[in-house]
C-alpha cells in the first residue's frame, strides 16, 4: 500500500481499561480524516498513540514505509514528523509567542535561530499573527491562542498533523477563526487526522469520516455516507443524540 | 453624586470623582492610624518605669558605635559562607529533586536514596549536623587544612538545607500541569530538553516565595558555623556581650542582618512582580 | 483500633510536654521568691525538719550564722550555683553534692565556715554566661572557675578570690607547638578557647597570633576541635588543662603556663553573687578563715596537686 499513513490492528489499554481494540486505518498523502464518536470512544487516546505520546500496547504504526511504533525506534525523531495539537491548546505560558514556535525549532530539529525566526514570522503572517509575535500567551484570547498552538505543531514542517477536539474549548465566536486555519492547511496539502465534535465541519471539509465506538471503528466512509446516510444502527443513534449544526 | 440618567461624560466623571474621594479617604486613614501608632510607641514607652535600664541594656548609643566595626567585620564571615552555599545547595536541592520526581525504573536505587537523605537531614536539628559533620568528619584523622571547621560546617548546612529547597522544587515540578509535557515532548523535545526548556523554568517562578523564605532562613543558620569554632557575627556579638554585660552587640548584629534580608525580599518580590507584568497575568482590582 | 490510636496520640503528647518542660539548666534571671521552687538536677535539702526548728532563729544547728541570718535566698539555707556539666577537677562527676572536686570542696567548707550543715545545702545549675548577666540570681553565690576582671564587676559582686590561676596550653606532645617556650614560637599556631572567658581574651590580647582563634560555647567545643586537629592548642585555666591532658585526650600535654602577671592580671578565681550582695562580706569572712587556718590550703592540696610542673612561657 503506498498509504502516507498506516495504523494496523493497533491495540491500548490503561491498566484494565481497554481503549482502543484494534484500529486500523490506511490514511493516503494529504487526505484529511476526522474521527467522531463519544467521550470515551478512543479518539483522543488514538492520536496520541500516533504521535507516540503513548505506546501502543500491540499493532503497528507505520508512515511513510517506516514503522515508528516499532521498540527501539526514536521516538522523538517520528514526533517531529507527526505533529499534535491539543485541546487545551498547551502554549508554554513563561515563553512568548515567537519563542513557543521557534523552541522546538532550535533544540529538536537543530535549526539555526535566525532561519527559526523567520519561518515562524512566515507563518504568524500568513495566518494573521504577526502582531502577536512578542506577546505571552495570557495576552492572548482562546483562539488565538489555539491558532498558535497549531502553527507551533506546523513550523516543523510535519508531514502528519493530529488535531485532539481544537475547538472543544473555544467560545462559539473564536471556532471559525480557527476552522479557517485548519482549511488552509487542507488547501496547501497538509495530511491532517483530527477528532472533533464539529459534524458540519468535518463535513465539509474531511475526506474520511470515521467513527469510534468502544475502541474500534464502527463506520467509515466518506462524510456523505457516514454523516448523512450511516449504514450502523450506532453510528445513527450517536449523531442523533448530537446536535447537527 | 448624580445616579440620574445623565449622558455618557458626566456620568464618568462622576465616577471618577467617586473613586478618588473613596482613594483619599483610605489613604486617610491608612496615614493617621500609622502615625497614632507609631506615636503611642515612641510616647508611651520612654514613660515605662524601667525604660532606662532597658535602653541601657539593648540600645545603648556608644556600645552600638563601639561593636558595630567589629561586627562588620565578623559578618564578612558570614556573607562568605552564605555565598558558597546559595549555589551548592540550589543546585544539588534541584538533583536530588529531579531524582524524585523522575519516572524511570532505573532510577529506583537512587529515588530511594534521596528519600532517606530528604527525610534524614530535615528530621534531625541543623545544630546536631553541625556538630557531627563539622567535628565528626575531621575527627576521622583529616589533615589540616582538610578537617576545616569551616568547610565541614557549611558542608553541613548545604546538605540541610538542600533537603529543605529539594522538597519545595519538588512541589513546584509536580504543579507543572503534565499536559505542558505533554505538549513538549510531542513536539520532539526530549525528557531532558523538556526539564530544563519547559518544566524547570516554570516549577522555578512557582516556587520563589518558599524558595525565599529558605534563602533568608539560611542567612541566619549560618550563624550556627560558629557552634564548631569560627568566629562569625552572632558569635562574636556573644563575646562583646560577655565582656560589656551588654545586649547591644546582638541589637547591631539584627541592624546588619536586616541591612541584607530586607534588600533580598523586596528584590525577589521586584522580580516577581515584572515576571507577572511582563508575561501578562491579569489581576482583579481591589 | 482506634482506641489504641487515641491512646498513642496522647502518650505522645504526653511525652513531649515533659519533654518541654524536663530540663531547666536554661533558668535566666529567677525571681527571689520563686527560687525556693526552682528544680535543681541533685537536690540534696532535707526539707521540712530543718526548717520549723529554724524558723527565726538564725543560729539553730546548721542553718546559718548571725552574718547570714536574713541574707539568703532561702532563710536557713544556702543555695549554690556551678555549672551543667560541672567538669573534673573542679567537680567530681558532675556531682557536685559530693563534695568531690576542688570547688565542691571549697563550696562546702565555705558554707560550713558560715555555720551551714551539708543538708541545708541546695545546688543548683546555671551556664557560665548566665550567672554573670545582670539581673536577679536563682542562687546566693555561683562557682564556675569566674575569673574576677572589672567588667563583670560591673553587674556582678565576687567574693575575694579563692584560688589564683595561670593560663596554660594544651596541644599534642608530638606537634609543632609542643616546643614553644616564648610568645614569638605561638604566633602562627592556631587556638581556640571557650567564648567570654579570660582565655579566649589572653589568645587575642596577650598572644595574638596571626590567624584568628576560634571560639566555642564550652571548653567540650575546644576539645573537641583539638582532637579533629582543627586547632593546635586549646587555651585553659591551669588545673582544667592538666586535667584534659592527662586524663581526657590521649597524646596531649601542657606545653606551658602563663607567669600571673601575663595578660590583665592573674587570673583569680572568685564566688559570684548578686551585685551588692550583703553575703559577700560574711563569706569573705569565712573565706579569710579558711586560708588562715590553712584548710583552703588543704583542699588545694588533695585537688588540684599537679599545680606545678609545666614550663612558663616567657612573655617578652
Amino acid at each position: 500500500m503506498n498509504a502516507h499513513l498506516s495504523i494496523r490492528g493497533v491495540h491500548k489499554a490503561f491498566g484494565r481499561n481497554e481503549v482502543l481494540r484494534g484500529v486500523s486505518l490506511d490514511v493516503p498523502r494529504g487526505n484529511v480524516v476526522a474521527f467522531i464518536g463519544a467521550s470515551g470512544s478512543g479518539k483522543s487516546t488514538l492520536l496520541r498513540c500516533i504521535n507516540l505520546l503513548e505506546p501502543i500496547d500491540d499493532g503497528e504504526i507505520v508512515l511513510d514505509g517506516t514503522d515508528i511504533s516499532a521498540p527501539g525506534f526514536d521516538a522523538n525523531v517520528a514526533r517531529r514528523d507527526v505533529g499534535l495539537v491539543f485541546q487545551s491548546y498547551n502554549l508554554f505560558p513563561h515563553m512568548n509567542v515567537m519563542r513557543n514556535i521557534t523552541l522546538a525549532l532550535t533544540h529538536a530539529a537543530g535549526a539555526e535561530k535566525s532561519a527559526a525566526e523567520a519561518s515562524a514570522m512566515d507563518l504568524l503572517t500568513r495566518f494573521g499573527l504577526a502582531d502577536k509575535a512578542r506577546a505571552y500567551p495570557e495576552q492572548l484570547s482562546g483562539g488565538q491562542q489555539q491558532r498558535v498552538a497549531i502553527i507551533r505543531a506546523v513550523a516543523l514542517k510535519p508531514s502528519v498533523l493530529l488535531l485532539d477536539e481544537v475547538t472543544a474549548a473555544l467560545d462559539p465566536q473564536l471556532v471559525g477563526e480557527v476552522l479557517d486555519l485548519i482549511a488552509e492547511l487542507r488547501t496547501s496539502g497538509m495530511t491532517m487526522l483530527m477528532a472533533t465534535h464539529e459534524m458540519s465541519f468535518a463535513h465539509s471539509i474531511a475526506d474520511t469520516v470515521c467513527f469510534l465506538h468502544e475502541g474500534t471503528i464502527h463506520e467509515s466512509g466518506t462524510p456523505q455516507e457516514v454523516l448523512d446516510a450511516p449504514r450502523e444502527e450506532r453510528t445513527r443513534a450517536f449523531l442523533a443524540r448530537t446536535n447537527r449544526r | 453624586m448624580n445616579f440620574d440618567s445623565s449622558t455618557g461624560p458626566s456620568r464618568a466623571s462622576a465616577r471618577r470623582a467617586f473613586e478618588e474621594q473613596r482613594r483619599r479617604r483610605s489613604i486617610t486613614i491608612a496615614a493617621t492610624s500609622t502615625v497614632a501608632f507609631v506615636a503611642l510607641v515612641v510616647i508611651l514607652v520612654p514613660r515605662m518605669p524601667r525604660w532606662d535600664r532597658v535602653k541601657q541594656s539593648f540600645f545603648s548609643g556608644e556600645q552600638f558605635a563601639d561593636s558595630f566595626p567589629r561586627l562588620l567585620d565578623a559578618f564578612v564571615l558570614d556573607l562568605k559562607i552564605f555565598a558558597w552555599s546559595v549555589p551548592v545547595i540550589l543546585g544539588f536541592g534541584m538533583l536530588v529533586a529531579l531524582a524524585r520526581v523522575s519516572r524511570n525504573p532505573a532510577l529506583f536505587p537512587i529515588r530511594a536514596l534521596c528519600v532517606i537523605y530528604v527525610d534524614l537531614m530535615r528530621g534531625v536539628p541543623v545544630l546536631l549536623w553541625i556538630y557531627l559533620i563539622g567535628f565528626g568528619v575531621p575527627g576521622l584523622g583529616l589533615e589540616r587544612p582538610w578537617n576545616s571547621p569551616l568547610l565541614w560546617g557549611t558542608v553541613a548546612l548545604c546538605l540541610t538545607y538542600s533537603s529543605y529547597v529539594s522538597e519545595v522544587f519538588r512541589s513546584g515540578i509536580e504543579g507543572v500541569h503534565e499536559s505542558q509535557r505533554a505538549a513538549a515532548r510531542s513536539l520532539g523535545l526530549t525528557h531532558g530538553q523538556t526539564l530544563r526548556l519547559v518544566v524547570i523554568p516554570q516549577a522555578v517562578r512557582r516556587v520563589i516565595p518558599p524558595l525565599m523564605n529558605d534563602l533568608v532562613s539560611l542567612q541566619k543558620d549560618v550563624a550556627l558555623v560558629s557552634l564548631i569554632g569560627p568566629i562569625e557575627i552572632l558569635r562574636q556579638a556573644g563575646i562583646d556581650k560577655s565582656k560589656f554585660a551588654n545586649f547591644t552587640p546582638y541589637v547591631v548584629a539584627a541592624v546588619i542582618f536586616l541591612c541584607i534580608t530586607v534588600p533580598l525580599t523586596r528584590t525577589a518580590d521586584w522580580l516577581l512582580a515584572r515576571e507577572r507584568r511582563r508575561t501578562g497575568a491579569t489581576r482583579v482590582a481591589a | 483500633m482506634r482506641k489504641t490510636k487515641s491512646l498513642a496520640a496522647l502518650a505522645l503528647t504526653a511525652g513531649l510536654l515533659l519533654a518541654a518542660c524536663g530540663d531547666d539548666s536554661d533558668s535566666s534571671t529567677a525571681d527571689t521568691t520563686a527560687a525556693s521552687e526552682e528544680t535543681a538536677t541533685a537536690d540534696t535539702t532535707v526539707a521540712a525538719e530543718g526548717d520549723a526548728a529554724a524558723e527565726g532563729d538564725a543560729t539553730a544547728a546548721g542553718t546559718g550564722n548571725e552574718c547570714t541570718a536574713g541574707k539568703t535566698l532561702e532563710e536557713g539555707k544556702l543555695t549554690i550555683g556551678t555549672g551543667n556539666p560541672a567538669y573534673s577537677p573542679w567537680v567530681e562527676n558532675d556531682a557536685p553534692e559530693s563534695g568531690e572536686g576542688f570547688e565542691a570542696a571549697v563550696a562546702y567548707a565555705v558554707a560550713e565556715e558560715l555555720g551551714f550543715s551539708k543538708d541545708t545545702v541546695t545546688w543548683v545549675r546555671t551556664s557560665f554566661d548566665e550567672a554573670i548577666q545582670p539581673g536577679a540570681k536563682n542562687f546566693d553565690f555561683n562557682l564556675q572557675q569566674y575569673s574576677i576582671t572589672d567588667e563583670r564587676k560591673k553587674t556582678v559582686s565576687f567574693s575575694d578570690p579563692y584560688y589564683t590561676s595561670n593560663q596554660a596550653i594544651v596541644g599534642f606532645a608530638d606537634s609543632a607547638a609542643a616546643n614553644a617556650t616564648s610568645i614569638a614560637d605561638l604566633k602562627d599556631l592556631k587556638f581556640g578557647a571557650q567564648a567570654g572567658t579570660t582565655s579566649l581574651d589572653f589568645i587575642t590580647e596577650v598572644i595574638a597570633p596571626s590567624s584568628e582563634p576560634f571560639a566555642y560555647d564550652d571548653n567540650a567545643g575546644a576539645k573537641a576541635a583539638l582532637e579533629a586537629k582543627q586547632v593546635d592548642a586549646i587555651v585553659l585555666d591551669l588545673p582544667t588543662a592538666f586535667y584534659v591532658s592527662a586524663v581526657e585526650i590521649e597524646g596531649t600535654k601542657v606545653i606551658g603556663q602563663f607567669p600571673a602577671n601575663a595578660g590583665s592580671g592573674a587570673d583569680e578565681f572568685g564566688l559570684v553573687f548578686d551585685l551588692d550582695n550583703p553575703l559577700v562580706e560574711c563569706v569573705n569572712t569565712a573565706l579569710a578563715a579558711l586560708k588562715d587556718g590553712g584548710e583552703l590550703a588543704a583542699i588545694e592540696k588533695q585537688w588540684l596537686s599537679d599545680k606545678t610542673g609545666a614550663p612558663v612561657i616567657a612573655t617578652e
